[in-house]
């Protein structure tokens, strides 16, 4: 892998929100990560791009521990959030999920209505006082851009919101727990391009809060929206560096390929 | 074309025939009890104590022990058979050790409900010391109960889309809250179903009851959870078989009241989940 200087990579001296040290992953005896290794600046979006069943999804999940739930599964490496390991034995996963939200590809509301979707994380969490759960249900509806749409719908039931809505009740879930971190799994990837605006806008101004990693759900969206960019290929981390310069001045021959359009 | 025509032609007659051949026998059964029963029928039938060796009187303690029998059962088989299923379906990872516990529940769904009338009167009544009683009968149809309590709740509790658990998980919730909050709520109407068929079941059988709390004759009703009862399913059996010169009255009368009685409670239960499934929002 080519390694960044401090001349192309402002990020360089930031400290990381999370890094990623040496990781390789197994599902079953199949490798879907070799040895990665990858830091992750804070209040910037960062996204991993590169062709399907590279790994992206793989390494997003391992960053909450999604991946817990999966069986016959081998992790080596390290990964840390604040410098904390978050696969250390004393680690609460379930707090640790509420420091690391995730949105998923496809919409998937819970059952229930607009509102108990988005105090589902609160309230699994214990929080009560209604004073302070309606406070958070606005917050997160107006910093996923859906407040205006649904504030006269919040008893409807979630399935009754379209496609676009849903995926932006989904983020207000996420953001309802107020992580740190934000990981995103090509999250328009089933939306209109109004929609898609409309999510990526709110990303931007998300970022000055929260950590973004991102799988975007085309080339062109990771060039709109990244601060930083991550290439993989076959589970492998061919090159990373901050977004304009990846796309403009790809170092590695693959990643050209990629960003060109001869692949993937 | 003239052939197609034809073939479907008789096709479609011979499914009608055989779906004929379903309802006609349910149809004829039901209303042979009915039109040979309906006259025994009376309110003295069914609130009072029989008399003159069963000839007479009324079928209260039998009608009272089939609805104490299947409470019991419900009580004992319920919350054994849903935590079964939750832990089957929810908790327990693939191992030979699951693998066996399933198909001791597939084969235990197919072992004649005689067996398990032997089973609890070596068990309950004998062992345990219960003696022949509405404990030791309610448990003993419990168990008969059971296996098909836990493979249609687990398969209930299944058919909850992973995603869920997945997304309650990734909001910081445990395994218990997924459950609690979504999945359970999800499989209740499935549940329900499950519980209902097992427990019909077990309100119409005679074998599990036979040697474990069946009274042939007790004109009262039961105090307590020790005490024999007359039940609907083996009284038929004994004013069917057992006793010389029955009014016929009296035993169309008395499946009557047994097959009414099934209904009813599956009619209810039928309310309930369909309560719990408007609650659901889709």
């Amino acid at each position: 892998m080519v390694m960044n200087t401090p001349e192309d990579d402002p990020f360089i001296d930031r400290p990381a929100k999370v890094q990623i040290e040496n990781v390789s992953y197994w599902y079953g005896d199949q490798l879907r990560l070799r040895n990665i290794s990858l830091d992750i600046p804070a209040n910037a979006i960062t996204t991993l791009i590169g062709p399907t069943g590279g790994g992206k999804s793989t390494l997003l999940r391992l960053i909450n521990r999604l991946n817990d739930l999966l069986e016959d599964t081998r992790m080596v490496g390290r990964i840390l959030l604040d410098g904390q390991d978050i696969y250390a034995p004393e680690v609460n996963v379930s707090e640790l999920r509420r420091r690391v939200g995730i949105v998923f590809a496809l919409p998937l509301p819970l059952p229930g209505t607009v509102r108990e979707n988005v105090l589902y994380g609160p309230k699994l969490a214990g929080v009560r006082d209604p004073t302070r759960l309606e406070e958070i249900l606005v917050r997160s509806l107006k910093q996923a851009a859906l407040w205006d749409e649904v504030k006269d719908r919040l008893d409807e039931p979630s399935n009754a919101l379209s496609g676009g809505q849903q995926q932006r009740l989904c983020i207000a879930r996420s953001l309802a727990m107020e992580p740190e971190v934000l990981l995103l799994d090509e999250p328009t990837s089933g939306l209109d391009p109004i929609s898609t605006g409309k999510v990526e806008e709110s990303l931007f101004a998300l970022k000055k809060h929260y950590t973004i990693i991102m799988v975007p759900h085309s080339i062109q969206q990771a060039a709109r929206v990244a601060d930083y960019a991550a290439f993989f290929l076959g589970g492998e981390l061919v090159e990373h560096q901050p977004g304009r310069n990846i796309f403009t001045a790809p170092r590695d021959k693959r990643t050209e390929d990629y960003i060109t359009g001869r692949f993937g | 074309m003239g052939t197609r025509f034809i073939v479907q032609r008789v096709g479609f007659v011979m499914l009608s025939l055989i779906a004929l051949a379903v309802v006609v026998p349910i149809l004829v059964i039901v209303g042979v009890i009915v039109v040979r029963g309906i006259g025994a029928i009376s309110w003295e039938f069914l609130t009072t104590m029989p008399h003159d060796g069963m000839k007479a009187g009324g079928i209260l303690p039998t009608i009272v022990g089939t609805l104490v029998l299947t409470f019991g059962t419900a009580v004992a088989a319920i919350p054994v058979g849903v935590g079964g299923a939750i832990y089957l379906s929810e908790y327990a990872r693939d191992t030979l050790f699951t693998r066996a516990i399933r198909l001791a529940i597939v084969n235990l769904a197919g072992i004649p409900s005689v067996v398990y009338g032997l089973f609890g009167l070596g068990l309950f009544v004998l062992f345990l010391h219960f003696g022949t009683s509405i404990l030791a009968g309610s448990l003993t149809l419990a168990i008969m109960t059971l296996p098909v309590i836990i493979s249609t709740s687990e398969e209930a509790l299944r058919a909850v889309p992973t995603e869920y658990r997945t997304v309650i998980a990734s909001l910081g919730g445990t395994r218990w809250q997924g459950i609690h909050y979504i999945v359970l709520p999800q499989a209740l109407p499935g549940i329900i179903t499950g519980v209902i068929l097992g427990l019909l079941r077990a309100a119409g059988e005679t074998a599990p009851i036979l040697f474990t709390v069946s009274a042939f004759f007790l004109p009262r009703l039961p105090h307590s959870p020790f005490d024999r009862t007359m039940a609907l399913p083996y009284h038929l059996y004994v004013i069917s078989t057992q006793v010389p010169g029955m009014p016929h009255e009296i035993q169309y009368g008395t499946a009557l009241v047994l097959l009414a009685l099934v209904l009813s409670m599956n009619l209810v239960a039928t309310l309930i989940r369909g309560y719990f499934r408007r609650r659901r929002p889709w």
